[in-house]
């Protein structure tokens, strides 16, 4: 499916002002299905704000969305929602009183399943992600690990063009990291969609992405496949400080 | 004994009520975090929709006179119009404001029904019979049980179980528990806003419309006011459940029953006059124990 058809999402020249903060100050990037697209930078460089933006959450001033050469940017984030943009949240935030598998019927309905196609879909995206528990649970009895996979899981119910996920490893020690890092790296043949993927952790970054943008400041610093990103001298600059010269220990 | 389990019967009946009521403003809090004060006012309204207007103690009955399914049909059917118009033209377009406009437009939709009952209908209280039938006691192992309150338990019993089954079953029942809990969340999703808000008003309206009907045969009696009583003893209800808990308002409704009915039948005689005092008194001192209700989640369980 991804073959046959291959979408588009583009952010251009994309400025965010909050008063005198500049979240987003002249940011460009773009991606196509089946891409996996890391996001990077230190905390308060804007990788949340690209994502709101991307997601019509926020709308860039001046700046320019586009999905599949559209402009969409000013799209509320439901219209967004349904035009094909799936994303999860820095927090998982669940449906607290509804069970797991409600929380996943929520988004097939929205795009127009019938309740029971909404419930099988639901039961295979589970199964996908290998959640194997009581799909009939309240999610505010989940584990932390799981809460967060539920949530990735949610946002892929809707079935997106583009999937943007926010920092879904934050919390995660190193073995449910790995099992994150599957799941990730099976979504764009699995959903034939494209992926945004913000996270601090370099080693589920390094792992997944096919390319990597870094932010700092509100500006992109670099993009480029991991191992240019990681020998880029920029990168490491704003990454490591004075500590530059021993790139390896950090990423 | 006897004497207990009457009253306990007793209790247990006004609770129904006034979970009835409690589900009805929960509900509609729930979508749109709005504490629907003209909820009184839908209950008020059709029991009036059952007399012809006129100015006279004793009216002619209009939807009084109907068959009874019809009468109820006629009745609820009112009600639910009337929680939607009030929704589209008072409610929805403050959707996005903040909860204390919203708050004001509902005591000025409640003051602006009120008006219209007492225009149309005149400030008097009227007296109206139905379901006569249903004031006969019914004798069980020594308990006398008043119809009214075997129908009044059995009717909210009912109810609370279809909407169970609604809540849990239906797409739209689905939907509308997830919009209760994260709005923002729930129309990321593509829950439809307006179908959803809707869906709750109309609930509200349905269960409103019941519960005219129970009031009525239980006191015979249109007042202007009817609907203010039991609408501030369900609020309280959400508020000790725990506001947004459905499960809580239904349980906080009948703890306010139970409340008032044990007081009621046990405070000395000179201090009776001071039951609804007594009663807030209770509710505040359960909030100072909990102040989120008895359902709610304490603040942020895990980080
Ligand atoms: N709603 C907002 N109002 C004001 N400032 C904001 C808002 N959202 C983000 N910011 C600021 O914008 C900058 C970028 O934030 P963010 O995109 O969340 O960074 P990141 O996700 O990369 O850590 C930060 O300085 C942050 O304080
Ligand atoms: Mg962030």
């Amino acid at each position: 499916m991804s073959e046959s058809r291959k979408e588009k999402l583009e952010a251009i020249d994309v400025h965010v002002h909050f008063g005198g903060v500049k979240a987003l100050n002249g940011v460009n990037l773009s991606l196509q299905s089946g891409d996996i697209l890391g996001l990077i930078g230190p905390n308060g460089a804007g990788k949340t704000t690209m994502v709101n933006v991307l997601s019509g959450f926020q709308m860039p001033h001046p700046g320019t969305v586009k999905l599949n050469g559209e402009n969409v940017s000013n799209l509320s984030a439901r219209k967004m929602a349904r035009a094909g943009i799936g994303r999860s949240f820095q927090s998982a935030r669940l449906f607290p009183k509804l069970t797991v598998l409600e929380n996943l019927v929520i988004p097939g309905l929205g795009i127009g399943l019938s309740r029971r196609a909404a419930t099988s879909q639901a039961r295979d995206i589970l199964d996908w992600i290998g959640y194997r528990e009581d799909p009939d649970r309240q999610c505010d009895s989940l584990p932390y690990s799981d809460e967060r996979r539920i949530s990735i899981a949610r946002a892929l119910a809707l079935r997106p063009s583009f999937a943007l996920l926010d920092e879904p490893a934050s919390g995660m020690n190193e073995q449910e990291c790995d099992r994150l890092m599957q799941i990730i790296t099976r979504i764009p043949q699995e959903f034939g969609c494209g992926v945004v993927l913000i996270e601090h952790n370099m080693h589920v970054i390094m792992g997944v992405c096919h390319r990597i943008h870094v932010l700092d400041g509100g500006k992109s610093l670099a993009e480029g496949t991991p191992d240019e990103v990681k020998k880029d001298p920029k990168v490491l600059r704003a990454y490591l400080g004075e500590q530059a010269s021993r790139p390896e220990a950090v990423i | 004994m006897t004497h207990f389990i009457q009253v306990l019967i007793d209790a247990v009946a006004i609770g129904s009520l006034y979970a009835l009521v409690a589900l009805a403003i929960g509900l509609v809090f729930g979508v749109m975090r709005l504490i629907n004060f003209a909820q009184g006012d839908y209950i008020t309204i059709g029991a009036y929709s059952l007399v012809v207007p006129s100015a006279a103690a004793t009216p002619a009955l209009m939807f009084g006179a109907l068959p009874w399914p019809a009468m109820i049909l006629c009745v609820i059917l009112t009600v639910v119009v009337l929680a939607l118009v009030t929704e589209r033209l008072a409610f929805r377009p403050l959707r996005n404001s903040d909860l204390t406009s919203l708050l004001i437009s509902s005591f000025a939709v409640s003051y602006f029904l009120q008006s219209l009952i007492l225009m149309v209908h005149g400030g008097r209280p009227k007296t109206v019979s139905i379901g006569d039938a249903l004031s006969r006691a019914v004798e069980i192992f020594g308990v006398r049980l008043p119809g009214v309150q075997l129908l009044t338990m059995v009717v909210a019993l009912t109810l609370l179980i279809v909407l169970v089954l609604f809540l849990k079953k239906t797409p739209i029942g689905i939907q509308l528990r997830a919009a209760a809990e994260d709005f923002q969340m729930a129309r990321l999703l593509g829950v439809p806003a307006n179908r959803v808000i809707a869906i709750a008003f109309a609930i509200s309206g349905i269960l409103g419309g019941t519960i005219s009907l129970l009031v009525i045969i239980q006191t015979g009696t249109l007042d202007i006011r009817m609907g203010l009583m039991p609408t501030i003893f369900a609020f309280f209800a959400t508020v000790i459940g725990g506001m947004g808990s459905l499960p809580g308002a239904v349980v906080g409704g009948y703890i306010m029953g139970i409340l008032s009915v044990l007081l009621q039948a046990y405070l000395p005689a000179e201090l009776r006059p001071f039951r609804d005092a007594g009663v807030f008194s209770i509710v505040i001192l359960i909030l100072l124990v909990r102040p989120q209700g008895i359902f709610a989640k304490t603040a942020k369980e895990r980080v």
